[in-house]
């Protein structure tokens, strides 16, 4: 039986898990991608703590996981549950929220970029004709990672509230009927019956999205390359840059590890929330 | 309490903003697609005045789109091919605990769903680059099939566990073996699965950039999406061209998914929530 297995497994061990081996050996050495690897302990994470723009982009990493957990997941539950209350139309909103997910990043980025940032030819240069002054966000520093982080917002709240849909209806409907009976509103029903009704569901989204917060890369990449002055860069794309345009493929190593040891905290967290939640 | 119920009225109009906000960049792209640059600078809200399809005309040909549209077209179905093939073997036998060290296995599988690309990109990238698999499709499509293999696992292992034992119990009795058992009798049952992974699998794979943008450089093999990418300078860009382009790319994506979009969302909700 091992024969239906070992295609998708082999496949898998040979592009993930070797060359992820590779990798944290790589994080110990000199390498510029050609000649051979050179040892040089722990020199590359000496290099990386001491580079300023390694802890901006870990900053950066942190704040986009704080947005991420927050914003999207309450906007996601709000309208989840107004989908839920409704009787017509809930397949055609579902619709309509979740088009921004299939969307290519890049084509997201552009159309972002162009049609709504853009001084001249986006939405805010036309605010901006009308006297109100807003500025390109993506063009300074104090602004560029939350006008990324607005875009990826845009592009990701309608998966949440889908999957919190999904959800909410297996909540049985007696509950939801009985509660609204006592006189609860809703708020109401969203704090003491729907939110802990599904909060296992919501607590593997937060999990994943402390893992996902330190995997982007595209919508910085492609919006700022994580500019202007560093102030937008993120771990990925600085372990990114150092990889390919400076060949520093030990320090790109180490970068890499700071960043599968987030997602791994992650999951062993979850983990361990779900073991304690089953010996309760 | 009443108060703080909502009304019918107000839970619509709320309803109706996120409506507004999810297709508001779209609809943008949309109208400005058919627009003079001149003409996006003045009015970027306005509708188009005539439908001027130069800005189609020229994305198309400078973003190369009938070809680059084709790569991905070969990558995707490729990935998808691969994928298909292998995971439903890999799923089937995790579903049936058909070997011993099932759970290790899943676990594993598990595991690398969330690895950062990071993680094994550079010993990759440069491993390819010295067995010369550069700006090589297959290869690109190997990569991927390992990226994505592990969420089409986990989705397809529902549709094995949801056949009834006795099924596969009445073909063993009858003689059948495992191999013929497996194509002949459990594949065309969970043939919805397969379209749903198979629909997921092309979507990620269509619309991937960083993978494509690294691998596939060469203008020979270069994706839709890259191409795109490539088409504004920093500065200087035509907008007009550029959401051209956008349109042209994710029309067809966006027309299968509102067509097939209990697949698309029961899929990328099952496999992101049931792992």
């Amino acid at each position: 039986m091992w024969l239906f297995a070992l295609p998708a497994l082999s496949i898998n061990v040979v592009i993930i898990l070797i060359p992820a081996l590779l990798t944290i050996a790589l994080a110990f050495c000199q390498w510029d991608g050609f000649s051979m690897p050179v040892f040089v302990g722990l020199a590359n994470f000496n290099a990386v703590f001491a580079d300023r723009v390694f802890w901006i982009a870990l900053g950066n990493n942190i704040k986009w996981t704080l947005i991420f957990l927050t914003v999207p997941i309450a906007i996601g539950l709000f309208a989840a549950t107004l989908l839920l209350i409704i009787k017509r139309g809930r397949t055609l909103f579902q619709i309509v929220y979740f088009m921004p997910v299939v969307v290519a990043t890049a084509i997201t980025a552009r159309v972002w970029q162009g049609m709504i940032y853009n001084p001249n030819t986006g939405v805010f240069g036309l605010l901006q004709r009308f006297g109100i002054e807003l500025a390109d966000p993506l063009a300074h520093t104090e602004t560029a990672l939350y006008g990324i982080a607005a875009v990826d917002l845009w592009h990701w709240w309608g998966f949440l509230a889908v999957i919190f849909l999904a959800a909410l209806r297996q909540v049985p409907q007696e509950m939801v009927e009985a509660a609204r009976l006592d006189g609860a509103g809703f708020f109401g029903l969203m704090r003491h019956i729907l939110i802990p009704a599904i909060a296992p569901t919501i607590k593997l989204m937060m999990v994943m999205t402390v893992i996902w917060s330190f995997l982007v890369f595209d919508f910085v990449y492609i919006l700022t390359q994580g500019g202007p002055a560093y102030s937008s860069e993120v771990l990925s794309t600085l372990a990114y840059r150092n990889a390919f345009f400076e060949f520093d493929l030990g320090r790109a190593a180490a970068v890499a590890l700071v960043i599968a040891l987030f997602g791994l905290t992650a999951t062993f967290a979850y983990v361990r929330l779900q073991a304690r939640e089953g010996a309760n | 309490m009443i108060s703080s119920r909502l009304s019918r009225a107000t839970t619509y109009l709320i309803l109706t903003l996120g409506l507004v906000l999810a297709l508001g960049p779209l609809l943008l792209m949309l109208l400005n697609a058919f627009k003079p640059t001149p003409q996006i600078i003045t009015s970027p809200l306005s509708l188009p005045t005539e439908l001027d399809w130069s800005n189609f005309t020229r994305a198309w040909s400078d973003a190369r789109l009938g070809e680059t549209m084709l790569n991905s077209a070969k990558v995707t179905v490729m990935t998808i091919i691969l994928v298909l093939t292998t995971a439903s073997g890999a799923a089937y036998v995790l579903a049936r605990q058909k070997i011993k060290r099932w759970k290790s296995v899943s676990a594993y599988f598990l595991a690398t769903t969330t690895a950062p690309i990071q993680l094994f990109l550079f010993p990759l990238y440069f491993g390819f680059a010295r067995a010369g698999w550069i700006n090589n499709p297959i290869a690109v499509s190997f990569i991927y099939c390992a990226m994505f293999s592990p969420f089409a696992i986990m989705l397809l292992r529902t549709y094995f566990i949801a056949i009834p034992k006795e099924l596969e119990e009445a073909a063993a009795l009858d003689g059948t073996n495992q191999w013929r058992l497996f194509w002949r009798v459990m594949l065309p049952i969970v043939s919805p699965g397969l379209l749903t992974v198979a629909l997921i699998i092309g979507l990620y794979c269509w619309n991937e950039f960083l993978i494509a943008s690294t691998f596939l450089q060469a203008k020979g093999e270069m994706t839709a999406v890259v191409a795109f990418t490539l088409l504004s300078g920093q500065y200087s860009s035509d907008w007009g061209e550029i959401m051209a382009a956008a349109v042209i790319i994710v029309l067809p994506i966006l027309m299968l998914f509102v067509l097939l979009q209990r697949h698309f969302i029961d899929g990328m909700a099952g496999g992101s929530t049931k792992g």
